[in-house]
């Protein structure tokens, strides 16, 4: 048997952690995720199971916070769910049981990276790196945008200062850097 | 140019792609006498109105959802936009 021990998206064998006075940048390798798209004709059903799954569907533009799943919307009929890893490595097989064939699941977890965005400063940085109107955003919007020329999730989350970034995990050191470039752009 | 995006409200051309024609969603019928002949019109004729015309753009940066997009190609001005999906669902397509 091989001794094999994971590492995160930035490569090291604990999450990176960039603290700022303004502004703590943590990459968060505790998520698991899945995407579920509703199926033609069955997007009804669909969403009787989503709501069943998070308490809400989520509407265009926003997330849904559930215990412990939650989600937000990506595109028309198309989700992405998260859920802690710790838990819920197998998300995506749940998922698939619980939608029974009405959604087509894929699983996610080893395509994105997510950073926690927590601080004073979030809204200043966020306007450094991206063309989403950050101080309208009311919490729990997410949206789709361009982070430098990354299509990355922001998510603007509970508490005044937090915004969540999903981004390619291929490409987690560029992302990383960028975000690092407009903290200390801004410090 | 801002795109009033039907879902998210209004947003800049610079998160959009363009595809052209949206009679792109008009496929021909490959069973017809006249296949051949509709098919080369379809992959190869456009028409290029100065005027009002009717295209598909792709949300690339954004829901990734295909619009059709009726703009005025000499004012950029754009009187509608819809999901492509829906467009083709009222032509009778993907039922």
């Amino acid at each position: 048997m091989h001794d094999l021990k994971t590492i995160t998206a930035l490569g090291g064998s604990e999450p990176r952690t960039d603290t700022f006075p303004h502004i703590t940048i943590s990459e968060n390798d505790g998520l698991a995720l899945a995407s579920v798209a509703a199926r033609l004709g069955s997007e009804d059903e669909c969403n009787k199971h989503m709501q069943d799954l998070l308490g809400a569907v989520p509407a265009p533009g926003q997330a849904v916070l559930g215990e412990p799943e939650s989600g937000f919307w990506m595109g028309p009929d198309q989700w992405m769910i998260e859920a802690p890893k710790e838990t819920h490595e197998l998300l995506a097989d749940d998922l698939k049981d619980r939608f029974t064939g009405c959604a087509s699941v894929t699983e996610q977890s080893g395509a994105w990276v997510c950073f926690d965005l927590v601080g004073a400063g979030m809204e200043d940085v966020t306007e450094r790196l991206c063309a989403v109107p950050i101080r309208k955003m009311q919490t729990l919007e997410a949206r789709r945008t361009i982070i430098h020329q990354l299509g990355c999730f922001v998510i603007r989350h509970t508490g005044a200062d937090h915004l969540r970034v999903i981004g390619p995990r291929a490409s987690a050191g560029t992302l990383h850097h960028a975000l690092m470039t407009a903290a200390e752009s801004t410090a | 140019m801002i795109i009033e995006h039907p879902l998210l409200g209004p947003r800049d051309a610079a998160e959009f792609t363009y595809l052209g024609d949206a009679r792109l969603i008009d496929r021909p019928d490959w069973q017809s006498e006249t296949a051949a002949h509709d098919f080369f019109e379809y992959g190869y004729l456009r028409d290029n109105p100065a005027g009002w015309h009717q295209e598909l753009w792709f949300h690339e940066a954004g829901d990734r959802s295909w619009l059709v997009i009726t703009r005025n190609t000499v004012t950029h001005e754009i009187s509608k936009v819809e999901l492509a999906r829906d467009v083709a669902r009222s032509r009778g397509r993907s039922k």
